[in-house]
């Protein structure tokens, strides 16, 4: 095959390119709306859980505060507060905070706490433990997560925030403890740090 | 294009050249999201759409091509259908899209789908090279949605290890062995209908 002039290569080139970004874009603009809408039902539906027992009058998804780190929140990344008010009165606060120190790769919890300390709600957003043993985490595959509902930093003391092998007071999972003592600790921090920060967190 | 023509583009990828079973190409997508039915069936109906699109567009300008710089071209048609793609889902199915994860973006390099604009869509007319893409896509389809379908059986069967995936490689080779096996079969029953003479000079 004779070889081309580099202009008509180039120009070629830019034509096809012109063409396929043409086509994204009309795609984008076609679905932006719908994409956006999908995401904010999401949050909202994913937060919705970790709240039972709380009445709230509040958008969930728009009370968003971003806690940069250093916090002394599990995980080195920046955590994320959703803070929840009923007539403006702040009643609970969900926290996305992740455990690194699970089975494989970090996990994503979401750790509802109502304004008094209690508990009001655990969720997995998102792990890579192993199928069929660390994924029982998960409240769609067993009822390990609902365990920690009402419960708080003197319920039970200390050293009973720990599965049963290790002296501790909550459901271990066969097959899998590293899974389950990751999650244990994250929440426990999370409680921890809730406790000494409760008034910045509502306050901003 | 003839009808006959069509029906061959058709066979051939679903089961002669099958993508998959005989080609073995796209195996990363293809033994990464096998883990249940419905995966199988979303990127199967995915990389379908992509690849009739890749085929018909680079076929509609393969008399522009130029020889030197038609993979950039076939890479930059393929990565903007699969944006195209990607943002449907997300804005339709949602919730296929976030269980397929980043294997709807990876289409892009799902070799099977340069394959066939290199080997087919380049050459042949717009007829014929819709109709590959129909038959390669839909042949690749089938085959995920069979692992699919098996993986999540065996494994609710208590099988676990099939979902893991060490059990992909094996129903995929499970799944290539029975392919050769049929067919073997069916040149079998083919060689036995032939007349004596014939026979006896093989």
């Amino acid at each position: 095959m004779r070889s081309q002039p580099i202009a008509k290569t180039g120009l070629t080139l830019a034509m096809i390119a012109a063409v396929c970004t043409a086509l994204v874009a009309t795609t984008y603009l076609a679905t932006k709306d719908r994409i956006a809408a999908n995401d904010k039902a999401l949050l909202e539906q994913s937060l919705q859980p970790a709240l039972s027992g709380i009445f709230y009058d509040s958008g969930v998804s728009e009370s968003r505060l971003v806690i940069p780190p250093p916090h002394g929140l599990p995980g080195s990344d920046a955590a994320i507060v959703y803070r929840v008010y009923a007539e403006d009165e702040p009643v609970a606060a969900l926290f996305v905070v992740t455990a690194r120190d699970g089975f494989s790769g970090s996990i994503r919890i979401l750790v509802g706490i109502g304004v008094d300390g209690t508990v009001t709600g655990v969720r997995i957003l998102q792990h890579r433990e192993t199928p069929g043993l660390g994924d029982k985490i998960e409240s769609a595959r067993s009822n390990w997560v609902f365990q920690f509902d009402g419960r708080s930093l003197g319920n039970p003391q200390a050293s009973g925030w720990a599965i049963r092998v290790d002296g501790g007071e909550f459901d271990q999972l066969t097959g899998a403890s590293i899974t389950p003592r990751a999650v244990i600790k994250a929440i426990r921090d999370t409680l921890i740090y809730f406790d000494a920060h409760r008034d910045e967190v509502f306050q901003e | 294009m003839t009808q006959s023509g069509f029906i061959e583009r058709l066979r051939s990828g679903l089961w002669q050249d099958n993508p998959g079973l005989v080609q073995l190409l796209g195996l990363c997508p293809l033994l990464a999201v096998t883990t249940t039915f419905v995966n199988g069936l979303g990127l199967g109906i995915a990389t379908l759409f992509v690849l009739v699109f890749s085929n018909g567009l680079v076929s509609a300008t393969r008399r522009w091509i130029i020889q030197e710089i038609r993979i950039p071209i076939y890479v930059l048609i393929i990565a903007s259908l699969v944006t195209c793609v990607e943002l449907i889902f997300k804005a339709w199915f949602p919730t296929l899209d976030r269980s397929l994860g980043i294997f709807i973006p990876l289409i892009v390099t799902n070799c099977a789908i340069v394959a066939r604009a290199e080997l087919f869509a380049s050459r042949n007319t717009i007829g014929a090279s819709l109709a590959d893409g129909l038959g390669m896509g839909a042949g690749f389809a089938a085959l995920l949605m069979a692992l699919g379908a098996f993986r999540e059986l065996v494994t609710y069967g208590g099988l676990l290890l099939a979902i893991l995936p060490p059990g992909a490689f094996f129903s995929l080779a499970l799944a290539v062995a029975a392919k050769n096996a049929t067919d073997r079969k069916l040149q079998e029953k083919q060689r036995s209908t032939m007349p004596r003479s014939l026979r006896q000079t093989r």
